[in-house]
C-alpha cells in the first residue's frame, strides 16, 4: 500500500530557512503569530466566560492546535473558502474574523456572526469565506466538496479547505468525498487535525492504517503526513496543496498530526489519557515555537512579542464589551432564518 | 354493557342487507353463537349468529327494508344489566313483525350506553347557538352520537330525519290513483342526482330572468359558410361543424369575457371571481340531463367548439363522461330549439351564476330600424336566468345584449 | 395563457422542466445515481445528458450520502442543483446532510446562506419492488423545520411545481409516486410554476371533504365519482405541499362540508393523516364537525413482495368510497 509522505523539514541552522521564511514578508509572518495569539487567547478567555456563567453553551477548545488553523490559511485568499469542524474557533480567526462578533454569537447575541442561532458549535463567517462549523463528525466534507464543485463550474480561481479531525476518517461520509473529490478533480484541500482522539477513542484505537493520510492512496491524490505544531511545515504543505488544486490537478489530502490540551468539550473528565501525556504536548506548545522561530530569524524580539499580546489584550477586552452590549434575539423571531421568505 | 347487533357487511361490495327473518323477538333470551337472524344481499342469503349471551332489546332492524351496512339493529343486554333504552337505528316500516319499535316524538333522553352523551361539535354548537339542551335530543350517529341532522330535526319538532316521512307522502300520492292505473319505477342514481340539484337550486339560488329576441340571419349565413369550407367538410366525419348551440357556446363565452363581473359563483362568505369561462351545455340523455362543459370556450375556435361539444355529447349518450368533465364550469346554455320551443326558463346550475336558455329560430315579421317598415327576419329568444346574489339586473342585462351583439354580428365570434 | 397544452406523461413532464430550468439557468444542474447515458432508473432525465452534457447531467457515484452533502456544498456555493435519488428509500443513507446540513444550515448560520438545493425521491409502492423500494416517508422529512416537502400529484404540477422548486431559496424535497412517471396529463408548455403551499380542489363537494396526496388524489377522485351515484358529493383537495402545509384550504372545505377524511400511502401511523386531523380540531373548523375524523394511510408493515399483499397495505379506491359512506351515512 502505498505510504503517505512526511514533509521534510530543512534545517534551519544550514541557511535553508524555513519554507515561510522564504515565502512570507516579515510583515505577514507578526501577523500570522498575532493570529495564533488571538486564537489562544480567544479560547482561553471563552473557556472562562463559561466557567463563569456568561455562555450558555458548551464548546470544542483548540488550544495547542493554532499552527494548524493559521498555517492552512495562509496561503488563502478572499475568494477561498472552508467548512470547519466543532473544534472550529481558530479555523474561523485564521480566516479573518472579527473576536468581538465572535464573543457576541458565543453570548447568543444578534451581533453574532449567526445572530445568536448557532453559538460555538456552528461558527461561521461567510463574508470571510468560512462556510461554517459543523456539529457532525464528517459533516462538512461532502459539504466542501460540493462548494468545491460550485467553484469549478463557475470557473473560479478558488479552493475549498476542508477541516476534520482524526475521528471524522472513520464516517462514511469521508471516503464518499475523497472519492468524489478525486473523480472529477476538484479544488479541495482536505486538512485531518488529527489531535489523536475522536473524544476518548485513540486514533490507533480507531483507525485501521497508521496515519489518516494513508487513506489518500485509496483515492489517488496525495497524502501528506505533517508536524501539525509546525506553522511553515503546515503553511507549506497547504501552498503546494492550494497549488495543485487551483491548477486543476485535484485534490490532496494534509493530516496535521497535532494535539489538543483541553479535554474534547467542557465536560471531559480527562480519563482517557495520562497528565504526563499532556505536559509532553504542553511543552511543544505551537506559538512558543514560532516566537523563539522567529526570534531567531531575526523577525521578532521580546519587545515585539510583548506588543502584539498587548493588542491582542486590547481586542479581547473590546470584544468582550462588545458582545455583552449586543442586544438578545427577541423571542418573537423565534421561527426566523428558518426560510428564506418566512412561512405564514 | 351492552353490546350491538348490526346488519354485517358479508359481501365484498354489499352496502346494504335486509333481515329476512328474525329468530327472537323483544326481550327474548339469546345465546351466543346461534342464528340470531337470516339476512338477504342481492347476492346471497345468510343466517347471522349472535354476538352475545343475554336479552334482546330494542329491536329495530325491521323485516324486508334496506339496511346500510354496520347499522345498529338491536342491542343485547348481559345478565344483571340494568336496561336504558338504547339509541337504535331509524324504525323501519315492516308489514310482517309487529308495529316498529318508533323513537318518540318527544325524546326524552337517549343517552349511551355507558352513559356519556355523544354529540358532534357541529350538533352542540348547532344546539348552544339554538339554546337547546343536548339531553333531549335523540341521537341517530353511531353509539347514539347526536348529529346536525339529529338537531335540525328536533328544532323542527320531529323525531331523527326519518324515511317515514316521504315513504308515508309517497303512499299518499300512490292512494290518489288506481293501482292499476300506472306503474311504479324506482329512481336511479342519475335521476336522484337531478331531482337533487334542482330543488336545491331552486330553493336556494334566487333566481330572476331577461329575455331578449336576435335576428340570427347572418349568423345562418356564416354558420353555411364555415360548415361548406373544404377543411370542414374534409375533417374524419365532418366533426368540426357547427352547429348553432357551438355558436351560442362561445356568444356567451365571449360575453362572459367582456363581462367579467358576471363570470362570478356566490358563496356564503365570499364572491368568486372566475378566471376561466367554462360553459356548460345541457344533453338530454335517456333518463334525464347531463351537462359537460366546454373549458376556455371563450378561448376556442368555433371549429374546436364544435368537435368538442360533438364528443362530450356522444359520451355523455353513452355515459362514459368522467367526473371532471361535467363539474364546475362557470355558466351553462340550455337549448331547446330544436324541439321548437320557442322559449323558456332554465334553472341555474349551482355553482353557476347564470344560465342562457335557447329557443327555436323562427322567421317572424320584425319592424325595420326605418321604425315602419315590417319584414321576416329569422328571430331567435335567449332568456337568461341570473342568481340575484351575485348578477343583479344591470349586469345580467349587459350580459344579455353582449350575447346578443355577438350573434346579431357574428363576424365578432371569428375575431 | 399558454394555449399550447399537449398530453405529456409525468415523467415528461418533469424531464421538461428540469430543461427549461437548466436553459434559462446555468447554475441549475442534474446529480444522480445513472441519471446520464442511462436516463435515470425511471427515465425521467431520458435524454437530457443528449441536449446538456454530462456536466450538466452529473452521474454520480453509488455514494447517497456524499451526493447529497455535495448537492448541498454546490447550492452554498452558488449552484442550483436537482438532486435525484433512484428511491426515496436511499434518501436514509443521506439522512445527515438532508436533515442536519440542508435543513439547518441557513437557521443555524443567523440567515448568512440560503440552500437552494432541490431533492428528487422517487416513491411508492405498486412495483412489485417489495420493502425497501417502495416506502413513502415523506413525512419524515415534513418533521424537518427548513425543507419545503411536495408531492405533486399529476403532470401538470409536477412540471410546474419543480419549476418553483428551482427557483426556491429554500431546499425541496419533491416526492414523486413512481406508479404516476407513466400517467399522461395536459401540460402547458414553456415556463410556468406551481406554487409550493397552496393546496388544489380537485372537485368541489359538499359532504365530506377527502385529503389526499400523490397517488392517493386519483384514487380518491375515483371514489368521489363513485360516490357521486350514491348521491354523496365529496369534496378532494390535492394536498400537493406537505410542508408548509396549506392549512386554509383544509380549514374551509371542513367548515363547509363538516366531515374529513385524510386518505395518503405513508404509514398510518404517526403519518400526514394525524398531522391534518389535529390541525382541523385545533382549529376554527372544530365546532363545525358533525363526525369523527377518518385516517386512510399504509398499514403497519413494510411493503410486501406479493401483489395482493401489496395492493392490501395501502389504501384502494373501494376503501376510500366505504369510509366516505360510513361517514356521511353515519346512523347508530
Amino acid at each position: 500500500m502505498a505510504k503517505a509522505k512526511t514533509t521534510k523539514r530543512p534545517d534551519a541552522a544550514g541557511g535553508n530557512r524555513p519554507f515561510i521564511y522564504n515565502r512570507y514578508a516579515p510583515r505577514q509572518l507578526r501577523e500570522a503569530l498575532a493570529k495564533m495569539q488571538r486564537i489562544r487567547r480567544f479560547e482561553e478567555c471563552a473557556e472562562e466566560s463559561y466557567m463563569r456563567g456568561h455562555i450558555h453553551g458548551t464548546m470544542h477548545l483548540s488550544i495547542g492546535q493554532e499552527a494548524s488553523a493559521v498555517g492552512i490559511c495562509m496561503p488563502l485568499n478572499a475568494g477561498d473558502q472552508l467548512t470547519s469542524t466543532h473544534r472550529g474557533h481558530g479555523h474561523c480567526l485564521a480566516k479573518g474574523a472579527e473576536i468581538a462578533r465572535m464573543f457576541a454569537e458565543f453570548f447568543g447575541r444578534e451581533d453574532g456572526y449567526c445572530k445568536g442561532r448557532g453559538g460555538s458549535m456552528h461558527i461561521a463567517d461567510v463574508a470571510n469565506g468560512n462556510l461554517g462549523a459543523n456539529g457532525i463528525v464528517a459533516g462538512g466534507l461532502p459539504i466542501a466538496v460540493g462548494a468545491a464543485l460550485a467553484i469549478k463550474k463557475l470557473k473560479k480561481p478558488n479552493v475549498v479547505v476542508c477541516f476534520f479531525g482524526d475521528g471524522a476518517n472513520n464516517e462514511g461520509a469521508f471516503h464518499e468525498s475523497l472519492n468524489m473529490a478525486s473523480i472529477w478533480k476538484l479544488p479541495v484541500v482536505f486538512v485531518c487535525e488529527n489531535n489523536g482522539y475522536g473524544m476518548s477513542m485513540s486514533a490507533a484505537r480507531s483507525t485501521a492504517v497508521e496515519n489518516v493520510a494513508d487513506r489518500a492512496a485509496a483515492y489517488a491524490m496525495p497524502g501528506v503526513i505533517v508536524d501539525g505544531n509546525d506553522l511553515s511545515a503546515v503553511a507549506e504543505a497547504s501552498q503546494i496543496a492550494c497549488d495543485r488544486a487551483r491548477a486543476g490537478d485535484g485534490p490532496t489530502l494534509i493530516e496535521n498530526k497535532t494535539y489538543r490540551w483541553r479535554g474534547h468539550s467542557k465536560s471531559d473528565r480527562n480519563r482517557y489519557r495520562t497528565k504526563e501525556e499532556i505536559e509532553a504536548w504542553v511543552a511543544k506548545d505551537p506559538i512558543i515555537r514560532f516566537q523563539d522561530e522567529m526570534k531567531s530569524q531575526g523577525i521578532v524580539d521580546d519587545a515585539a512579542i510583548a506588543e502584539i499580546r498587548a493588542a491582542v489584550e486590547q481586542e479581547i477586552e473590546a470584544g468582550l464589551e462588545f458582545a455583552k452590549a449586543s442586544p438578545p434575539p427577541r423571542i418573537e423571531d423565534l421561527t426566523r432564518f428558518v426560510y428564506t421568505d418566512p412561512i405564514p | 354493557m351492552p353490546v350491538e347487533v348490526i346488519m354485517p357487511k358479508v359481501d365484498m361490495d354489499m352496502t346494504a342487507g335486509q333481515v329476512t327473518k328474525w329468530h327472537a323477538g323483544e326481550g327474548d333470551r339469546v345465546v351466543k353463537g346461534r342464528c340470531l337472524f337470516e339476512i338477504e344481499t342481492d347476492k346471497a342469503a345468510m343466517e347471522v349468529e349472535a354476538p352475545a349471551n343475554g336479552i334482546l332489546r330494542d329491536v329495530t332492524g325491521g323485516q324486508g327494508v334496506d339496511i346500510p351496512v354496520g347499522q345498529v339493529i338491536a342491542w343485547i343486554f348481559g345478565d344483571g344489566e340494568t336496561y336504558t333504552r338504547q339509541a337504535g337505528g331509524q324504525a323501519a316500516p315492516s308489514a310482517a313483525a309487529p308495529p316498529p319499535v318508533s323513537l318518540p316524538v318527544i325524546a326524552t333522553r337517549a343517552p349511551a350506553a355507558d352513559g356519556a352523551l355523544r354529540a358532534s361539535p357541529l350538533a352542540r354548537r348547532l344546539a348552544k347557538a339554538a339554546g337547546l339542551d343536548l339531553t333531549a335530543i335523540a341521537g341517530s350517529g353511531p353509539r347514539g352520537r347526536i348529529q346536525k341532522a339529529d338537531v335540525l330535526s328536533h328544532q323542527a319538532g320531529q323525531s331523527p330525519a326519518s324515511p317515514a316521512k316521504t315513504a308515508s307522502d309517497d303512499e299518499a300520492i300512490l292512494n290518489l290513483f288506481h293501482p292499476d292505473d300506472y306503474d311504479v319505477v324506482p329512481h336511479d342514481s342519475l335521476r336522484k342526482t337531478i331531482a337533487r340539484r334542482v330543488v336545491e337550486s331552486k330553493k336556494f339560488v334566487p333566481h330572476f330572468y331577461l329575455g331578449v329576441d336576435c335576428e340570427i340571419d347572418r349568423l345562418l349565413t356564416l354558420r353555411q359558410e364555415i360548415n361548406q369550407n373544404p377543411h370542414v367538410l374534409e375533417a374524419p366525419d365532418q366533426a368540426a361543424k357547427v352547429s348553432i348551440n357551438d355558436m351560442v357556446i362561445k356568444a356567451m363565452a365571449k360575453a362572459l369575457r367582456d363581462v367579467p363581473d358576471a363570470n362570478v359563483t356566490w358563496t356564503e362568505s365570499n364572491m368568486i371571481r372566475h378566471h376561466k369561462v367554462d360553459v356548460g351545455f345541457a344533453v338530454a340523455i335517456p333518463g334525464g340531463l347531463i351537462a359537460p362543459i366546454v373549458r376556455n370556450a371563450d378561448q376556442k375556435p368555433l371549429t374546436a367548439i364544435a368537435r368538442e361539444t360533438k364528443d362530450l355529447a356522444a359520451r355523455a349518450r353513452s355515459r362514459t363522461l368522467d367526473v371532471a368533465e361535467y363539474r364546475g364550469g362557470t355558466t351553462s346554455v340550455s337549448n331547446l330549439g330544436m324541439f321548437g320551443t320557442r322559449e323558456f326558463s332554465a334553472i341555474i346550475n349551482p355553482p353557476h351564476a347564470t344560465i342562457l336558455a335557447v329557443g327555436a329560430g323562427e322567421r317572424r315579421p320584425v319592424v325595420l330600424a326605418d321604425g315602419h317598415t315590417v319584414a321576416a327576419a329569422t328571430v331567435m329568444t335567449l332568456t337568461l336566468s341570473s342568481d340575484h346574489r351575485a348578477v343583479d339586473g344591470a349586469l345580467a342585462a349587459a350580459l344579455l345584449a353582449a350575447v346578443k351583439s355577438s350573434l346579431e354580428d357574428p363576424i365578432r365570434l371569428l375575431v | 395563457m399558454n394555449q399550447d397544452i399537449r398530453a405529456l406523461s409525468y415523467a415528461e413532464a418533469l424531464r421538461e422542466a428540469m430543461a427549461i430550468a437548466m436553459e434559462a439557468d446555468e447554475r441549475v444542474f442534474l446529480m444522480g445515481e445513472d441519471i446520464g447515458v442511462y436516463g435515470g432508473a425511471f427515465q425521467v432525465t431520458g435524454d437530457l445528458i443528449e441536449r446538456f452534457g454530462a456536466d450538466r447531467v452529473m452521474d454520480t457515484p453509488i455514494s447517497e450520502l456524499g451526493g447529497a452533502g455535495v448537492a448541498v456544498g454546490a447550492a452554498l456555493g452558488g449552484m442550483r442543483p436537482i438532486y435525484e435519488f433512484q428511491f426515496s428509500d436511499f434518501a436514509m443513507l443521506a439522512m445527515e446532510q438532508i436533515a442536519n446540513q440542508a435543513a439547518k444550515m441557513r437557521f443555524m448560520l443567523g440567515g448568512a446562506v440560503s440552500v437552494p438545493v432541490v431533492m428528487r425521491f422517487p416513491a411508492g409502492s405498486g412495483t412489485g419492488a417489495a420493502a425497501q423500494h417502495s416506502q413513502s416517508i415523506e413525512a419524515w422529512f415534513a418533521h424537518i423545520p427548513g425543507l419545503k416537502v411536495i408531492q405533486p400529484a399529476t403532470p401538470h404540477d409536477v412540471k410546474g411545481m419543480l419549476l418553483a422548486a428551482v427557483a426556491d431559496p429554500d431546499p425541496v424535497m419533491i416526492f414523486e409516486h413512481k406508479l404516476l412517471y407513466k400517467m399522461k396529463g395536459p401540460v402547458p408548455a414553456g415556463h410556468y410554476t406551481v406554487p409550493i403551499g397552496e393546496a388544489e380542489i380537485r372537485c368541489a363537494g359538499r359532504d365530506v371533504t377527502i385529503v389526499a396526496t400523490s397517488i392517493m388524489v386519483h384514487r380518491s377522485l375515483a371514489a368521489a365519482a363513485e360516490l357521486e351515484r350514491e348521491n354523496i358529493s365529496a369534496e378532494v383537495i390535492d394536498l400537493r405541499t406537505i410542508r408548509p402545509i396549506d392549512r386554509q384550504t383544509v380549514i374551509e372545505s371542513v367548515k363547509k362540508t363538516s366531515r374529513l377524511i385524510c386518505v395518503y400511502e405513508g404509514v398510518k401511523t404517526m403519518g400526514i393523516g394525524a398531522e391534518i386531523s389535529a390541525m382541523v380540531v385545533e382549529s376554527e373548523a372544530f365546532d363545525f364537525l358533525d363526525a369523527p375524523i377518518l385516517r386512510l394511510g399504509g398499514a403497519e408493515t413494510p411493503i410486501p413482495y406479493n401483489p395482493d399483499l401489496e395492493r392490501a397495505a395501502v389504501p384502494q379506491t373501494p376503501a376510500i368510497v366505504e369510509a366516505a359512506r360510513r361517514l356521511v351515512t353515519a346512523k347508530a
